[in-house]
């Protein structure tokens, strides 16, 4: 009974603390490391992003090409409710008006020609065209385009704009209208494997939601322009890093069947 | 050597703790009916909460602390045999502990702290509820200290002597009580009491929980202690065997003390200010605890066996016919263990971080942890006031069918009021809801488990009516002159004991030392976040009343 209980000597001492030490190692490298390398292999994070969400730290997104704090968050954008009712005829009227100087590119009334390669804006939802808009100019969203033509929009400019173009209706071009193209199974069902959701789940007419393009008929090249864009990480607005976790894991094959699919509906 | 001061000690604490309990239970009934389609609803949910804080408060803070306190003061005499040392301070610690009661109970009553038991913070009440908590946790604290300095007292006395389990079991939830009450002391303290007085008007919600979950998980093994001390030093005893292992029982109970602390956080897995990181650590020391439950239901169930074996039984299973099934303490481990069993596996289900999401909030929750608290652990509560009345009262307990029908009466109340919850769980019902409309087709088929659920605390709130009965009546039964209590004696005498066994100086470094790793690192990091703080919720004011 005399003998020392903090000695190395002491068997108790030494088994008992050296099992709750390697229990405690082994569990925070799984924790720490060996976890976070599995999340970090199917996200767009880097390992260290991945240990700090794992420890609880916030890890800010960074984008390094802009100044302060408009580099810490993917947009500067925040969609209110004014959004979600109908859209205000004068705003249609003015932003009919702001819109000539939009035709070349985007078409008349939102329809792009063939050939331009750029975005259809008819019948997009009002909060999806202006949070594209306010992010072009704050640079959130860099574009050798459209960066300079949004950087004397006002606000007000912005949202008259997007519920114009809200309210147009979608033209179907020629040499796209009754092509069949199969429903790629990374549109209707995602990769749950990969951690890639279904594209439909939001990109569709009926889902609605805020600051989410409907994007049937854009021409291909734009969709898998875009598609490369948040793969690579050259885009980088969307929020909670939505599109770029998507995109992350896509194929070159993949991104061009999709885009061919979209661009045919 | 049981003085009669120490047992008036014991029984005040036993009888407000029984008396806490059964209003407690009445409570809980009460809520069960209300939630079922017997009853139109009350028209104020407020009621509901203000009785769910009363039920949660008074089953978690009052009832199982005045029980491990008056179950230890009653060990130091009948184990150590020894005069209690110091009993003015255990009669000031009770002293704490009722007025804390009366204190945290009264603004509960009118309504003035509606946070329920785990406080909620955002949520505020009324500064009185905490103040009331904080008292009933010093009065404990008392007891803590009272523990650790008759032992060091009895050590003196007999130097080289291995410390009766009963005693170094007892210390093992005394010092658990101490470490982990902790937790809960300092968010109530420096987080929620500045703003409950009025000094601040936000709090770092974030942070408060984490600190609860440093009580939270810890307080339910605090609440097993007498359970499990009674499983090894009262159980093989009562029913003619023999402890299969002595040694067995000390291991196990260190091993509580070092692995059930640093696991709360496995209350947050739903919770956004923890990383998944801590989380998964917290779920392996979770996962650890099993190695401690599984040594003591091997350990019993062979003590239990030897029982059986010396009673003549025979063969793979004979020995189970042959057990004492007529002794209330046999039924009581018999239930306490099936229950256990139960509700363990729900909890292996609740500490897997994926499965847990479906479950997480839902009926499922309070279906575990009245099938590990209200039944494994009270039927032992049950089982030990039933093993000490005779010596507590000097009086005879009368053995006929009542004390049987109650503990049948609990096992099968909360098997018919918990295997429901569990049920209508999974289907998905929210739990602290105050009302459901079951005409809303979505939710008609949950009906009957709710009615079920209802029925099964009404044999309970029996069974309490019943407990109590018992021991009236073992307060005027006639006087009788008993032999010595005696603790379980193990099938090899306890000789000579590891020093590592004999004390707790390593089992509380290592305790404290996992409790820093585990907990350090979440709670600094939280500390140091700017802007986590939010708007207090303030709880009270005249209740808005009236039918819809």
């Amino acid at each position: 009974m005399n003998e020392p209980l903090f000695s190395l000597k002491n068997r108790w001492f030494t088994v008992s603390v050296a099992a709750v030490v390697v229990i405690a190692a082994l569990a925070a490298l799984f924790a720490f490391v060996w976890l976070p390398r599995a999340h970090a292999r199917d996200a767009a994070a880097s390992l260290w992003d991945a240990i700090c969400s794992a420890a609880g730290a916030p890890a800010r997104y960074r984008n390094p090409g802009l100044p302060d704090e408009r580099a810490v968050y993917p947009t500067s954008v925040i969609i209110g409710s004014e959004f979600t009712g109908p859209v205000d005829s004068v705003a249609v009227g003015r932003g009919a008006t702001l819109a000539l100087q939009c035709s070349m590119c985007h078409g008349a009334r939102g329809t792009a020609s063939a050939g331009t390669n750029a975005p259809h804006l008819a019948g997009q939802p009002p909060s999806s065209t202006y949070k594209q808009l306010r992010d072009f100019k704050s640079g959130h969203r860099p574009s050798a385009v459209m960066q300079p033509l949004a950087t004397n929009l006002s606000d007000q400019d912005m949202r008259d704009l997007a519920a114009f173009y809200s309210q147009q209706q979608r033209e179907t071009l020629v040499g796209h209208a009754g092509v069949q193209v199969e429903v790629p199974r990374i549109a209707s069902n995602g990769s749950p494997m990969r951690n890639i959701g279904a594209c439909a789940t939001c990109h569709s007419p009926g889902v609605a939601r805020v600051a989410t393009p409907i994007i049937d008929g854009l021409p291909a090249p734009y969709i898998a322009d875009q598609l490369r864009a948040f793969k690579a990480g050259r885009r980088a607005n969307d929020i909670n890093q939505q599109m770029r976790n998507a995109a992350h894991a896509l194929t070159d094959q993949e991104i061009d069947v999709l885009a061919k699919y979209y661009a045919s509906r | 050597m049981f003085s009669k001061e120490s047992r008036r000690l014991v029984l005040a604490h036993f009888w407000v703790a029984f008396a806490a309990f059964f209003v407690a239970l009445l409570l809980g009934e009460w809520q069960m009916y209300i939630r079922s389609p017997l009853r139109d609803w009350i028209g104020n949910p407020e009621l509901y909460y203000r009785s769910v804080t009363a039920h949660g408060s008074a089953m978690g803070y009052v009832f199982p602390t005045l029980v491990a306190m008056g179950f230890g003061y009653a060990i130091v005499e009948l184990a150590l045999k020894q005069p209690l040392v110091g009993r003015r301070w255990a009669w000031t610690g009770f002293a704490l502990v009722v007025l804390g009661t009366v204190v945290a109970m009264a603004p509960v009553s009118v309504g003035l702290a509606s946070v329920l038991y785990t406080f909620y913070p955002p949520l505020i009440g009324h500064p009185a509820y905490y103040i009331g908590i904080v008292l009933v946790v010093v009065g404990s604290w008392i007891w803590v200290a009272l523990m650790s300095v008759n032992l060091r007292v009895w050590k003196k006395a007999n130097p080289g002597v291995a410390v009766p389990l009963p005693m170094f079991a007892n210390l093992a939830g005394a010092y658990l009580w101490a470490w982990t009450s902790v937790g809960a002391a300092v968010e109530i303290l420096f987080l929620i009491l500045p703003v409950a007085l009025g000094f601040k008007s936000t709090i770092d919600a974030g942070l408060a929980r984490v600190f609860f979950s440093w009580t939270l998980h810890a307080i339910v093994y605090f609440w097993l202690m007498p359970a499990y001390i009674a499983f090894y030093t009262l159980v093989p005893r009562a029913i003619g065997g023999r402890l299969y292992s002595d040694m067995m029982g000390r291991i196990s109970f260190v091993l509580f003390l070092v692995f059930s602390m640093p696991i709360g956080v496995h209350h947050l897995f739903q919770d956004p200010q923890v990383g998944a990181g801590v989380k998964f650590l917290h779920a392996v020391f979770t996962a650890m605890v099993s190695v401690p439950t599984l040594l003591t239901v091997f350990t019993i169930t062979a003590s239990v066996e030897i029982a059986g074996r010396l009673r003549g039984g025979t063969g793979a299973l004979g020995w189970v016919k042959a057990l004492p099934w007529h002794n209330p303490m046999m039924l009581a481990v018999a239930f306490s263990f099936i229950l256990l069993g139960f509700g363990g596996a729900g909890g292996l289900i609740n500490m897997s971080y994926q499965l847990d999401f479906a479950v997480h909030n839902t009926q499922w929750i309070t279906g575990h942890f009245h099938l590990i608290f209200a039944g494994a652990i009270v039927i032992m509560y049950f089982a030990v006031a039933y093993d000490l009345w005779p010596h507590l009262a000097g009086r005879a307990l009368v053995q006929d069918g009542m004390m049987k029908a109650q503990l049948w009466l609990w096992f099968t109340g909360m098997i018919v009021l918990t295997f429901p919850w569990h049920v209508v769980g999974v289907m998905g019902m929210p739990r602290r809801m105050a009302y459901f409309d079951y005409t809303n087709p979505e939710i008609a088929p949950q009906a009957i488990t709710v009615i079920l659920s209802f029925i099964g605390g009404l044999m309970l709130v029996i069974s309490g009516v019943l407990f109590l009965l018992v021991l009236l009546r073992g307060h005027r039964s006639r006087v009788v002159e008993l032999p010595e209590f005696r603790f379980a004696q193990a099938v090899h005498p306890v000789g000579r004991v590891p020093v590592a066994l004999n004390g707790y100086a390593l089992w509380l470094a290592l305790m404290i030392g996992l409790s820093l790793v585990n907990y350090g690192y979440p709670i600094a990091q939280l500390v140091g976040l700017k802007q986590t703080s939010v708007p207090a919720v303030p709880i009270g004011g005249s209740p808005v009343g009236g039918t819809p």
